[in-house]
């Protein structure tokens, strides 16, 4: 029943969104200046019917109706709602419907909140959104339905993978769909601009909110992407440089880099190609991570059950993409000499992109090249956090001095340099990480660099943060995320500078001592839960100098459905360090692995990435106080 | 002439990279152990350990099934398997060849004096990079082939009793 309400939706949806197209193609013939009501009409049953066939698939997860495929291979009537819900987006089918949803949304909205801007250019973003809206309902209809159905009805589900039954994964989805499918509207809308010449200023205003938006939330989108990698894969870290970690960073730089320049663009009338690259290469970056992380052409811990027509079907709709751009692109782009001064504002933006593009680049090589090797030489290599770590590191320390500088400077000319200042900033950073040596007792050369130059970008944002609270200027977003990113790298340095691992064999009642730790395994337990079977030790941890005294709890957990072990870290977080413990069965002994870490700051670094994101929303919100 | 340089060049990258793309999503995925069973084996190279030669997927074609055991001197498993690969190697429609694995040449030839050769041939893959192509990833690791080379079945830590009437099973069968 469900499963025919579903598709039911799907197809009248692939309806409108011919019938959007031909009614907009009409428009061209309409004299008037706005667009006619009819198409608002069929945006909105648009809307309304992808909306209701994901609710539909959400009740069917919730109800647990196994005749739908999606629900048996991914749901269990025990599981608890959370994560029946969640599972909806879970798999491959259910998000890629939240991607039509996304496509849709944003196509929808950007309709009504473009009222200002030149119809004709409307009219084409419409198009090229619902081409794109076609483009993905035919996928998941005819190759990925999640409303197919499975005969005789199973009585009961495989279950959702468990290490996949968590909040941080429950929320992960959605909000970095938001960011990278949302970014679908510009990639629409510079393509529209290319072909009705609706550019400079008034472009740029008409997309500003929704890089915003899509940046805000693929930032929110990545952290709980990392959190959960954090304490669920139990590899102690916040970021792996996972191949699926990689495809969603790719956009995030691009993105960044476009943030940047459209304030050029909106401010000087300037960079409109460059911003228009940007707008495309953003999307097309987003279909790619899809493309790798879905077909399956990577090996990577987070990638789906592996599909070949799936990554067929995508690389053909990613060449389409990129073709069409690339030709429209050529046909209409002119030279332009943009004439800057060196030094201004616009100057230090166009710095802050090379940055943006040469970590983007780095990333790009590093997590396609395994698969160059081996299609050209046959040869399987992985690139891993060695590669990255020595290539974007010493670039980083550059890259955080310019970005504490370039918000100083002027837009057009910079008349005069406070070197006085800038001079007495650096010191007071080489002063506090000689403290931090000093009293820490740890030193690592290259992140003394990384620990000054983030400092250099923290002083330097609080003074302009005291200023601009002194001018009573409410608009602090810039501000909020550049101070934030500099503790980001600050606490990252530290953390990597602090960090204590220790790995080794225990069996019960057994103690190891290293530094000024002892580790006691004191006790182990099974214990039967609602959906899983947990083998739980209790480890006392003992810091000899500060007296500490904490016990924690790994799990082994063993899954029934579908028969999964998996390994839960257990994690004392607190203000300024994480203890970390995972714990791992040795075959045929009564010795278990046991891995113990001391983590400083995670916290911080938690706390820092949400507020760049808050950056984000801090200036959508001032924006749409003054327009409104 | 110069920006059409830069726009072909741009053109024909592109193309490159989605042809690579393309041909990365027909390659097969022998990385994934899962998929193993029932693919064919294909461009084996491996040094003879004995001999100055290479021993290649047609030396598997001769015999009726083949098990290719993945073995060192240095790993203790494969003491408790080797009795039970001794008993196989009798059997009229299997060889057995064994790829030494990560080991010392001295250390992995004591050790088969010692305990004895149940070997058809060994080969030898002192880094261990041929054995990754086989999906190994830790020894004991045994592949059984048929005489098509089509993977029959994959045992992964020391074959030992049940293992060793599977595979009696298997063979006498067919």
């Amino acid at each position: 029943m469900l499963s025919n309400f579903g598709n039911t939706l799907l197809f009248l949806n692939l309806l409108l969104g011919v019938l959007i197209i031909y009614f907009s193609v009409g428009e061209f013939q309409n004299s008037k200046i706005t667009i006619s009501k009819k198409i608002y009409q069929l945006c909105l049953f648009q809307i309304t019917f992808v909306i209701i066939s994901f609710l539909t698939l959400i009740t069917a997860f919730i109800i647990s109706d196994f005749s739908i495929i999606t629900v048996y291979q991914n749901s269990h009537s025990l599981k608890p709602l959370l994560y029946k819900i969640s599972g909806t987006w879970g798999n491959h089918e259910g998000s890629l419907l939240l991607w039509v949803i996304i496509l849709t949304i944003f196509s929808f909205f950007f309709l009504i909140y473009s009222k200002n801007h030149q119809k004709n250019y409307r009219i084409i973003s419409l198009i090229i959104q619902n081409i794109l809206i076609l483009g993905f309902l035919f996928f998941l209809i005819f190759n990925s339905n999640p409303f197919s159905i499975i005969a005789p009805t199973p009585k009961e589900g495989l279950g959702l993978n468990p290490i996949l039954q968590d909040p941080a994964l429950a929320i992960h989805p959605p909000l970095l769909y938001i960011g990278f499918v949302g970014s679908s509207i510009y990639f629409s809308a510079a393509m529209s601009s290319l072909i009705t010449n609706y550019s400079g200023k008034l472009f740029a205003q008409s997309i500003k909110n929704w890089v915003l938006i899509s940046w805000s939330f693929q930032t929110l989108g990545i952290l709980a992407g990392s959190i959960w990698a954090y304490y669920e894969l139990g590899w102690g870290g916040f970021w792996f440089w996972d191949p699926v970690e990689n495809a969603s960073l790719l956009p995030w730089f691009a993105m960044s880099a476009l943030l940047h320049s459209i304030m050029v663009l909106e401010k000087r009338n300037q960079l409109y190609f460059w911003v228009i690259i940007l707008c495309l290469l953003t999307f097309i970056l987003s279909v790619t991570g899809t493309f790798l992380v879905r077909s399956g052409i990577l090996n990577s811990v987070h990638t789906f059950a592996n599909d070949p027509s799936r990554g067929l079907y995508i690389l053909i709709f990613l060449s389409l993409m990129i073709f069409a751009s690339v030709f429209l692109f050529f046909n209409k782009f002119k030279n332009s000499n943009y004439g800057f001064y060196s030094n201004s504002r616009e100057t230090f933006i166009l710095i802050n992109n090379w940055f943006m593009i040469f970590y983007l680049i780095t990333i790009l090589l590093g997590t396609i090249y395994p698969i160059f090797t081996e299609v050209l030489t046959d040869y399987k290599v992985s690139v891993g956090p060695p590669f990255y770590n020595t290539v974007i590191i010493p670039i980083v320390v550059l890259f955080l001095f310019f970005m504490s500088i370039g918000p100083r400077i002027k837009w057009i000319k910079n008349k005069s340099y406070n070197l006085n200042l800038l001079f007495k900033i650096l010191l007071a950073s080489i002063l506090i990480n000689f403290l931090i040596t000093y009293f820490f007792n740890s030193y690592s050369f290259l992140s003394n660099f990384i620990i000054i130059s983030a400092l250099f970008l923290i002083i330097s944002s609080l003074l302009d943060l005291n200023k601009s609270f002194k001018k009573k200027e409410i608009n602090s977003s810039r501000v909020t995320s550049h101070l934030a990113f500099g503790f980001l790298i600050l606490f990252i340095g530290l953390n990597h500078n602090f960090s204590l691992e220790e790995d080794f064999n225990l069996k019960l009642g057994e103690k190891k001592k290293f530094d000024n730790y002892s580790i006691e395994f004191t006790d182990l337990k099974l214990k039967d839960f609602e959906n899983y079977k947990a083998v739980i030790g209790k480890f006392q941890i003992n810091n000899l100098k500060k007296n500490l005294n904490q016990f924690l709890y790994p799990e082994i957990r063993i899954y029934d459905n579908p028969k999964t072990i998996t390994y839960e870290a257990s994690i004392r977080s607190s203000f300024l360090k994480d203890y970390y413990i995972t714990m791992s069965n040795v075959d045929r002994s009564d010795y278990y692995n046991i891995k113990f870490q001391k983590k400083p700051f995670m916290m911080w670094i938690w706390i820092s990435a949400i507020f760049i994101s808050l950056g984000g929303f801090l200036r959508l919100f001032h924006n749409a106080k003054k327009n409104y | 002439m110069q920006k059409k340089i830069i726009r072909t060049s741009i053109i024909l990258t592109i193309i490159f990279i989605i042809g690579v793309f393309f041909i990365g999503l027909s390659k097969d995925k022998t990385y994934d152990t899962k998929d193993l069973i029932g693919q064919k084996i294909t461009k084996v190279q491996i040094k003879h350990f004995f001999e100055n030669r290479k021993i290649s997927e047609k030396d598997f074609k001769k015999n009726g099934f083949t098990l290719i055991n993945f073995w060192a001197s240095w790993c203790a498993p494969c003491r408790d398997e080797h009795p039970y690969l001794l008993k196989l190697s009798n059997e009229k429609n299997l060889k057995i060849i064994g790829v030494n694995f990560k080991d010392k040449k001295s250390r992995a030839k004591n050790f088969l004096d010692e305990l004895g050769n149940p070997y058809a041939e060994v080969a030898s893959d002192k880094l261990g990079k041929h054995s990754v192509t086989f999906g190994i990833y830790g020894i004991p690791e045994s592949l059984l082939i048929d005489k098509d080379l089509i993977v029959v079945k994959k045992f992964i830590g020391p074959i030992l009793r049940n293992d060793y009437s599977l595979i009696k099973n298997i063979i006498e069968k067919k």
